[in-house]
């Protein structure tokens, strides 16, 4: 539902009072308070909409950046049915790609722009696809772990106050659970075939685990833009509410898989009704995000070069567009 | 089967984001396709994984690494046109492919409607576009003829194939303002073996990647 309507925007622009600025503010506070959706053309806060931008930027950059560990098995997949499964993966990433960047676009920005400064290392994506895919494990431990995780990060996300993103998420997130099943599948095979096989297994959820509960981001004591979210109903609950949630979740698929999970201080807690888990690596957090991740290099060398490799291309389609809307006596056709 | 492969090794590296869409779309099309096929002959897994490069019966134009957007294109091109006329005679017919052709002329005649407009948009795009296309076309034409070599047991009018195939991708070149390259006549329209299971060089180590993992674990299901 529309907060604020258009109308009322041109107003405020036409007469920028801060009267009239105050009772926009005030309308969208009670929009938000009362659960209503934020759409496009209503009024927002400068703060709210970069915010946003800032958040979808990320989230549209983690699923093009995070094709690349997965597209270095296609290749690879042992079997044409784990083949076809991994590339129909590839493929929806870069549709959920496609879809945040349109949602991004709704809040006055540009794929290109957001492109560019993703190129240019001014905008982030995930932590976690800094991290190299070095077996087949991986792609199973990456669809249980690192996509239940998202899923878990994004299903409150269904709900958030910004219309367009919400509704990005719900399309979004129905596809991540099938994929997330079907990694988890995969390691299943895994874990009950030939020893070779659950070892290649148990390793890749060795080196997955910490950087999956890193995926939500610092202590909130640390993290600098939740309390903000999660008044403006971006957000839903903190990081730590939704990382405890994560752990709580993967104990008892871990003990089905016949895996164990890396960490000798993870118990079940009677009293808080919640597992206890070990100490997360915040250094190497930091480090990661700094740039100074395994494969941080690589990843971004690979987008920027598929990019300049294919201006000719996007030029040439920009070209031909051109020349099939004019005609020669300079009439446009459509 | 390789075709798809070599359109999976795009993942991650094309040039806008809707062409990841679609390459791999066409990719997973061409990999269902090849299940099937595999699969009317033993087991998929086995056909794929386990035979040696002089076993394989491919032509040798799917094989021809990627190169750049407009080698995929040109291949594409080639290929899909020829698909879709092979498969509308298969599923006309009533032998053992019809079923399988007439699911999967639907999905061709969508791959060949993104070539082509490809081809459109590179050929009459910019300069550098028209150039790289050209050499593209140029560079691939002698793997066609090959397409049209009869094969036993499938029961096709392959001369009606050749010429309906020319005439097409001639009407598509010439839209596009490029040259089509010199025709059967000239003799540059060379035919491969990839149906005797003589390849080209790429091919063997597109093959050494691809069977790498099922072969170092012998017996294993995955």
């Amino acid at each position: 539902m529309a907060a604020v309507t258009a109308g009322q925007t041109a107003q405020a622009t036409a007469g920028s009072t801060d009267g009239a600025d105050g009772a926009l503010a005030a309308a969208f506070d009670a929009a938000v308070a009362a659960d209503e959706r934020i759409e496009p053309r209503d009024w927002m806060p400068d703060a709210y909409r970069a915010s946003l931008v800032r958040q979808m930027a990320q989230h549209a950059h983690s699923e093009i950046i995070g094709m690349q560990p997965e597209a270095n098995w296609i290749t690879r997949a042992p079997s044409l049915r784990r083949k076809a499964i991994l590339i129909a993966k590839v493929q929806d990433e870069a549709g959920h790609g496609l879809y945040l960047y349109s949602a991004a676009e709704t809040l006055g920005t540009g794929r290109e722009e957001l492109l560019d400064k993703l190129h240019a290392g001014r905008q982030r994506y995930s932590s976690i696809f800094n991290y190299p895919t070095l077996t087949w494990a991986d792609v199973g431990a990456i669809g249980w772990l690192v996509d239940g995780a998202a899923i878990t990060n994004q299903v409150p996300l269904c709900r958030c106050s910004y219309g367009p993103y919400a509704r990005a998420m719900v399309r979004v997130c129905k596809e991540e659970s099938f994929h997330q099943r079907q990694g988890y599948e995969l390691l299943l095979a895994l874990s009950g075939g030939t020893a070779a096989q659950h070892e290649m297994a148990q390793d890749a959820v060795n080196r997955w685990w910490w950087p999956s509960l890193m995926m939500f981001g610092p202590p909130d004591d640390a993290s600098s833009h939740s309390a903000q979210s999660m008044v403006w109903k971006i957000k839903r609950h903190s990081n730590d509410e939704l990382r405890q949630r994560f752990v709580d979740i993967c104990v008892p698929q871990a003990e089905v898989l016949g895996l164990t999970l890396p960490d000798p201080d993870l118990r079940w807690n009677e009293e808080r009704g919640q597992h206890d888990f070990g100490a997360i690596d915040w250094t190497e957090f930091q480090e990661v995000l700094k740039g100074n991740g395994p494969c941080n290099e690589e990843r971004l060398t690979q987008r920027r070069r598929a990019h300049e490799e294919g201006a000719w291309v996007r030029d040439a389609a920009a070209a031909y567009a051109q020349k099939q809307t004019v005609v020669p006596n300079g009439e446009a056709t459509a | 089967m390789v075709l798809s492969h070599r359109l999976g090794e795009w993942a991650g590296h094309a040039p806008v984001l809707e062409e990841e869409v679609a390459l791999a779309n066409i990719a997973l099309d061409l990999l269902g396709q090849a299940r099937l096929l595999l699969s009317l002959a033993g087991d998929e897994d086995e056909l794929a994984y386990l035979r040696e490069e002089r076993a394989f019966r491919n032509v040798q134009l799917v094989e021809q690494p990627n190169g750049d957007f407009a080698h995929t294109i040109a291949r594409q091109l080639y290929f899909s046109v020829h698909q879709h006329g092979l498969y509308e005679q298969l599923a006309a017919g009533d032998g053992e492919f019809a079923g399988i052709a007439a699911k999967a002329v639907k999905e061709v005649a969508y791959h060949r409607d993104h070539a082509e407009q490809w081809t459109l948009r590179l050929g009459d795009g910019t300069a550098e576009s028209h150039d790289r296309m050209q050499r593209a076309v140029d560079a691939l034409w002698r793997f066609t003829g090959e397409l049209f070599q009869p094969v036993e047991g499938v029961e096709v009018d392959w001369k009606a194939l050749r010429s309906d195939w020319l005439a097409s991708v001639t009407d598509v070149l010439e839209r596009a303002t490029l040259t089509v390259p010199a025709g059967p006549q000239s003799g540059a329209w060379t035919a491969g073996a990839g149906r005797q299971g003589i390849h080209t060089e790429p091919f063997g180590r597109m093959i050494a990647e691809m069977q790498h993992l099922h072969r170092s674990h012998p017996g294993a299901s995955w």
